[in-house]
């Protein structure tokens, strides 16, 4: 068998995979594409993926996928190195998105996490904010959810590729339920959920077993927040309760902490 | 990247931005007169404060957010945080929910180890830059570990309802016991899978192997009932006995200026190693006749002291893995309820489970409202980083006279042989070697 095409040769649209704060499990998601990864292989060149690949070859990339959020003064620099070697930048998942659960130090001190953690604080270099990819560059999509939905990132590459939109549901998690044929857990049993503004992508696992949804997959489009905290103060949920369920992994996406400030009255 | 510059006699060697690990991190070697004079494996990963986020968050929602350290290995942290907080509070598990802990564990080990073996090691081994140029001289076998790995994402899947990030664990147990057919539909895929893993054993015992010794201290959880996963005592080579609270207490963290990770040494003074080693040392006699076989063909005695065989001691623990899922889904009994009641509470616990790549601890300390007071994790790869460091001293040494670009590909690999999680000791890995 004869090595990879030379670059300059190879006709294949070329794909970079770069990380920022974050876990790893949303790239993890495309190596978690057994049944695909080969074909894509064979269709895409996979130019620079660290997780994956010791070879990487220089840009420009026609397409990169960013993980992660914002979080250091040298990782704002390189954003903007990775936005100018892409013609088109998505962010895959809620670090990338929403600054991810690292982003709850916008509500805190970041001073105080520091010496929290680490003995020497003056060795961490770090910023006092966790910001979303679109915080810094241009942005041509958001893929949301802690982590995404593997389907939805092949469809998002595909559909790229190919130079169209891709189709990626904005309603909310109500929808799949009701597709799944799960019982309403908030009509019927009372259960606090975040589902009617959380957007849909995870097929609702959360109410199929019995668990409130938890927003990890962000606000839907049109995400009604006041209305749902409203809905959960008759459920008896305390205020400092809905300011937890919606400050996690979405804390600082616009809807999430708009509400979750509503109801902070520390 | 990679870059080596100098005469022979002096040199660097250096990897940033180390591939084909979880996170980011790099790799210096720094040679002067024919000697290593510095190895440094520096972890770069952004800082994310989990253990200063955590304060003031209930007690119920440890599992979820410490998931999110790792993608790779949440099911290790949402059992390590359960398991601590249910002893602050006293909760007493059903044996059922134990064994269906366990079967979720599983799958997170299975899926982890061919990750691991398949994707980010055995390129070392074959001289292939990744698991793409693996499909290219050999696609059958990729195609095996990447069928292992699928079967361990659809067990985790039954069970937790994805296998990033799963949304089924709940402190005391789960939020609904998985229907038993869901489970008994994966035997057929699993007998597969136990099939995959043996011929990956055959497969790794092939390979090229350095010849490289370490006296490791090695730690691992032990339990009586079975090779150990989600519980256990913990216990080294050195005859360490002591629940996960009295070892939280002995390993003391160091900051070391070039990483954002900790290093941990027993007593404030001696490296030790966690993980596949060690398991398979401490608790090798404790594992399946058919995983204990496949060792033994691969040639592999009670312990394995060469790091470069990692790759075969995870192979025989995929095997254990795959063995032990199949018999804890033919004995499935579906836990009723599906979880214990844990009310909010003071209190103060900890709990280590064995993630794939090694022991993780938490230890919580929850107000009287049971809200988390101060958290510490310790994480596999901050355990295992100075025996990292050691190893790459070794194994430059011994390498000092290939060239510069074998050396780092050397050096490299000593460093996946650990299978760091640089995400979840902070986020890890670039490699430089300088050479003088």
């Amino acid at each position: 068998m004869t090595g990879p095409p030379s670059p300059v040769l190879d006709p294949r649209p070329t794909l970079a995979v770069w990380k920022f704060a974050s876990c790893d499990g949303c790239q993890l998601s495309l190596l978690d594409c057994e049944d695909e990864l080969l074909d894509l292989a064979d269709k895409v060149h996979i130019a620079h993926f660290t997780e994956m690949s010791r070879a990487s070859v220089d840009g420009p990339y026609d397409l990169s996928l960013v993980e992660g959020s914002i979080t250091t003064p040298g990782d704002a620099e390189r954003i903007v190195a990775v936005r100018r070697a892409s013609r088109r930048l998505v962010t895959i998942g809620a670090c990338a998105t929403a600054g991810g659960i690292q982003g709850l130090r916008d509500f805190a001190s970041t001073g105080d996490y520091v010496s929290a953690v680490y003995a020497h604080p003056e060795y961490i270099s770090t910023l006092d904010t966790s910001t979303p990819i679109a915080a810094h560059v241009p942005v041509d999509y958001e893929l949301q959810g802690c982590p995404i939905d593997r389907h939805q990132l092949l469809e998002v590459i595909t559909a790229f590729l190919s130079e169209r939109r891709p189709v990626i549901p904005a309603h909310s998690v109500c929808q799949e339920c009701k597709a799944r044929e799960t019982v309403c857990l908030v009509v019927g049993r009372g259960v606090a959920c975040l589902g009617p503004v959380t957007r849909a992508g995870c097929g609702a696992l959360c109410p199929a077993v019995g668990r409130g949804c938890f927003g990890c997959f962000g606000p839907a489009e049109t995400a009604n927040t006041s209305s749902m905290a409203a809905r959960l103060g008759s459920l008896g949920v305390a205020p400092v309760d809905i300011v937890r369920l919606f400050r996690t992994f979405n804390a600082g996406a616009p809807a999430f902490r708009d509400e979750s400030l509503d109801h902070d009255t520390r | 990247m990679t870059h080596a510059s100098g005469e022979r006699a002096s040199r660097e060697i250096a990897v940033e931005g180390l591939a084909r690990v979880e996170g980011e991190g790099s790799l210096r070697v720094d040679v002067r007169d024919g000697s290593v004079a510095d190895v440094a494996l520096e972890i770069f990963e952004p800082p994310r404060f989990f253990e200063a986020l955590l304060v003031g968050r209930r007690l119920d929602e440890a599992p979820d957010i410490t998931a999110r350290i790792c993608g790779i290995c949440p099911v290790a942290y949402q059992m390590s945080a359960c398991s601590a907080i249910e002893r602050a509070r006293s909760v007493v598990i059903d044996p059922r929910v134990r064994a269906l802990r366990r079967l979720l564990y599983c799958g997170e080990w299975i899926q982890s180890h061919a990750l691991h073996i398949y994707l980010l090691h055995a390129p070392d081994f074959l001289g292939c830059d990744d698991a793409l140029g693996l499909a290219r001289i050999d696609r059958g076998s990729l195609a095996r570990g990447l069928r292992i790995k699928r079967t361990g994402n659809e067990l985790m899947a039954a069970i937790g309802g994805r296998s990033v990030h799963p949304v089924n664990v709940r402190v005391g147990g789960f939020y609904r016991a998985p229907p038993p057919a869901d489970l008994t539909a994966l035997a057929g895929p699993l007998r597969r899978a136990r099939e995959d893993a043996l011929a990956t054993v055959e497969w790794v015992a092939t390979f090229d192997f350095p010849d490289v010794e370490a006296e490791y201290r090695f730690v691992a959880l032990h339990d009586p009932d079975g090779y150990a996963i989600e519980s256990g005592v913990v216990t080294s080579s050195e005859g360490l006995e002591t629940d996960a609270a009295g070892f939280a207490d002995v390993v003391v963290e160091e900051h070391a200026a070039r990483s954002t990770a900790l290093h941990a040494r027993i007593g404030g003074r001696d490296s030790y190693l966690t993980g596949p080693l060690a398991r398979y040392a401490l608790n090798g006699a404790q594992l399946p006749e058919v995983a204990r076989q496949a060792a033994t063909a691969a040639g592999l005695g009670t312990a394995c002291r060469n790091p470069f065989r990692s790759i075969i001691v995870r192979a025989v623990e995929l095997v254990f893995a795959c063995d032990e899922a199949l018999r804890l889904v033919e004995a499935y009994d579906a836990p009723d309820p599906p979880a214990a009641v844990v009310t909010p509470g003071p209190g103060t616990g900890a709990g280590a489970t064995e993630a794939p790549r090694g022991l993780l601890l938490h230890r919580y300390e929850l107000d009287p409202d049971g809200a988390i007071a101060v958290a510490r994790i310790m994480a596999p790869t901050s355990q295992n980083h100075l025996v990292i460091e050691e190893d790459l001293r070794r194994v430059a040494q011994d390498g000092l006279d290939l060239s510069d670009e074998e050396l780092t590909r050397r050096c490299e690999q000593a460093v996946r042989n650990h299978d760091p999680c640089i995400s979840c000791a902070a986020h890890f890995l670039d490699v430089e070697v300088v050479r003088r």
